[in-house]
C-alpha cells in the first residue's frame, strides 16, 4: 500500500502526474517540469513535500545528544528557530544521511529524508544511549515549501495578519513557531522562500489559497532540476553511507571546532582528513556541458588525474545546457564524460551553478 | 489520456507514420511516447540523403528523464528532417502529430506498412504498457 500525503487529491486535482517516490504517491510534474522549474525562478511555487521526516528532540540531554550525534555543532544555534544544515554521519565517517536541524522552543526539530526514515529513526535511537532525550516522529504534520522571487508575499498575502511580520523580518536559515505553524526561511532551490511545517488537516485549504493567490504547484521533478543548479546534494546519490562527507562537497558542515565536541564519525573523518592531505581522497565537483547532450549519473568521467563518475546530471532550464555533479580525483584540470558511448569534454567548476535566477560560474 | 489519431498507422515502439499519395512517409513519435518521455531537451535528426531500413536507430530524443533510440518504421531514403525541433525540441511535446514530426522518408517497400498498427490496435497496445 502506497502513503499518500494530506494533498493527494489536491494533486490530482491540478493534473498531477503521479509516480512512486519511496513508498509514497509523489507528483513529479503536473505538465512540464521544466515550465515549473522556470515558474519558480521567475514567479513563485509550491511542492508538498510533506513525505519528509520530522523528529522533535526535547530532554534535558538534546542538546548534548545533538552535539554527538550530528557532525555539525548545534550549539551554535544561539536563538530559536534557527537553523543549520549537516551531516549525520556513521561510525566509519560516512554519511547516514543530510538534514535541517531547527532550534525550537521545546528542544530541536529534525528534517530528515524520506527514503531514509527507517535507516535515520533506528540509528537516532541507538545514539540516544545515555542521554536523557525524547525523540519524537511526527508524521501528522504537512510541509509545504514555497520558493521564487514572490514567494515570500504571496504567502504573507494569505498567512493571519498577526503572522505576517515575523515571518517578512526572518532572516536566511531563520524561522519562527506561530502557534501550531513553524514557519522558516529554509529550502532547496536556491531561491528565497520559506517551508512552512503545519498541522495537515489544514494543508489542503492552504495550498488552495496559495494556488488562489497565483502560486503554482510544483513536483518532483522540477525540485531535482532546481536543488542540481543550486549546487545541492542528493542523498543516495551525490552521497551514502559509504561516501565521506570530506568527499561529497560537505566540508563546511562539519564542525571541527571547538576541538574538545566529540561527534559520532569524528574518528574516521580525521583519517579522511589526512587522506585528503594526501591527495587520495576524491572530491565532489560540478561539471557543464555547453554542446548538446545530458550528463546523467552514473555515467563514467575520466579526468587527467584518473577515473571518476557522474553523481546527479540533467538538463538546466535555466542555463539551457546540461550540468552535473561528478566524483572525480584531487586536482583534475581536465575532464571527459561518456555520453552513451562517446568521450565529450566537459569543463569543471564549482559545484553550484545558479543563485537567485543567475549563472554563477565562469 | 493519450491520443491517436485514426490516420496514422503506428510502430510498436511508439513512433507514427503519415504515408501521403507520393510514396513519402513522415514520421513523429506518439503522445503515448512524449508524455512517457516529459520534457525533450534535445532531438537528434538522421541526415537528409541517408538511406535507412526498418528497425535502424535513425534519430535520438534526450529528455530530462533519459535518452531514447527512435527507431524508423519503415525502410528508404531520408527526404526531409525537421530543423526546427533543433531549436524548440519541446515541440515534440506539445505537437506530437503536426509540427513535432522528425523527418520525411520516401520509402522503398510498401508492404512494411501491413506490419504497423492503427490508431486502435496501437491504443490496446500502449494499455498494455
Amino acid at each position: 500500500m502506497s502513503k499518500q500525503t494530506a494533498l493527494y487529491q489536491n494533486h490530482l486535482d491540478a493534473n498531477a502526474k503521479m509516480v512512486d517516490f519511496a513508498g509514497w504517491d509523489m507528483p513529479i510534474n503536473y505538465g512540464s517540469q521544466i515550465e515549473e522549474h522556470n515558474l519558480v525562478r521567475t514567479g513563485a511555487g509550491v511542492f508538498d513535500v510533506s513525505h519528509m521526516t520530522v523528529v522533535d528532540v526535547s530532554g534535558e540531554d538534546a542538546l548534548h545528544y545533538l552535539r554527538y550525534l550530528l557532525a555539525n555543532d548545534v550549539a551554535r544555534l544561539d536563538a530559536d528557530g534557527r537553523a543549520l544544515y549537516s551531516a549525520m554521519l556513521n561510525d566509519d565517517g560516512g554519511v547516514v544521511d543530510d538534514l535541517i536541524v531547527y532550534r525550537m522552543s521545546f528542544g530541536y526539530r529534525l528534517v530528515v529524508n524520506c527514503g531514509t526514515r527507517d535507516k535515520d529513526l533506528a540509528w537516532m535511537v541507538k545514539q540516544t544511549s545515555g542521554f536523557s532525550v525524547h525523540l519524537s516522529e511526527r508524521p501528522r504534520l504537512a510541509i509545504l515549501a514555497v520558493h521564487g522571487p514572490d514567494a515570500i508575499d504571496k504567502v504573507c498575502d494569505i498567512l493571519p495578519e498577526e503572522q505576517v511580520e515575523p515571518v517578512k523580518q526572518l532572516g536566511n536559515f531563520k524561522g519562527v513557531e506561530l502557534g501550531d505553524w513553524f514557519i522558516a526561511r529554509t529550502g532547496y532551490t536556491g531561491e528565497k522562500g520559506l517551508e512552512l511545517i503545519f498541522p495537515e488537516e489544514l494543508a489542503s485549504d492552504f495550498w488552495g489559497r496559495l494556488l488562489a493567490v497565483g502560486v503554482m504547484p510544483v513536483g518532483l521533478g522540477a525540485r531535482d532540476t532546481l536543488r542540481l543548479e543550486a549546487g545541492m546534494n542528493l542523498y543516495g546519490h551525490d552521497m551514502d553511507d559509504s561516501v565521506s562527507p570530506l568527499a561529497a562537497n560537505m566540508e563546511q558542515t562539519i564542525a571541527w571546532d571547538p576541538e574538545d565536541r566529540d561527534f559520532v564519525g569524528k574518528k574516521a573523518l580525521l583519517k579522511d582528513k589526512e587522506l585528503q592531505a594526501s591527495g587520495s581522497l576524491p572530491i565532489l565537483t560540478g561539471l557543464v556541458l555547453e554542446q548538446r547532450g545530458v550528463l546523467r549519473e552514473g555515467q563514467k568521467v575520466q579526468t587527467d588525474c584518473g577515473e571518476g563518475v557522474i553523481t546527479s546530471g540533467s538538463f538546466s532550464p535555466t542555463l539551457k545546457h546540461s550540468i552535473a555533479l561528478a566524483r572525480i580525483p584531487l586536482n583534475s584540470s581536465s575532464c571527459e564524460a561518456d555520453l552513451r558511448g562517446t568521450m565529450t569534454a566537459v569543463r569543471i567548476v564549482k559545484p553550484n551553478f545558479v543563485r537567485f535566477g543567475k549563472k554563477i560560474f565562469e | 489520456m493519450s491520443n491517436y489519431p485514426d490516420n496514422l498507422k503506428y510502430a510498436s515502439s511508439h513512433e507514427w507514420v503519415l504515408l501521403d499519395d507520393e510514396g513519402v512517409a513522415t514520421v513523429g513519435i506518439s503522445d503515448h511516447a512524449q508524455d512517457a518521455l516529459g520534457d525533450i531537451v534535445f532531438v537528434e535528426l538522421p541526415e537528409v540523403g541517408s538511406e535507412v531500413n526498418a528497425k535502424d536507430e535513425v534519430a535520438v530524443v534526450e529528455s530530462v528523464k533519459a535518452a531514447s533510440d527512435i527507431y524508423s518504421p519503415l525502410s528508404g531514403e531520408i527526404v526531409a528532417a525537421n530543423e526546427a525541433l533543433v531549436d524548440s525540441p519541446e515541440t515534440v511535446n506539445g505537437q506530437p502529430y503536426d509540427a513535432g514530426w522528425f523527418y520525411k522518408i520516401k520509402i522503398s517497400d510498401e508492404t512494411e506498412l501491413d506490419e504497423l498498427m492503427d490508431a486502435e490496435a496501437y491504443s490496446d497496445h500502449c494499455d498494455d504498457d
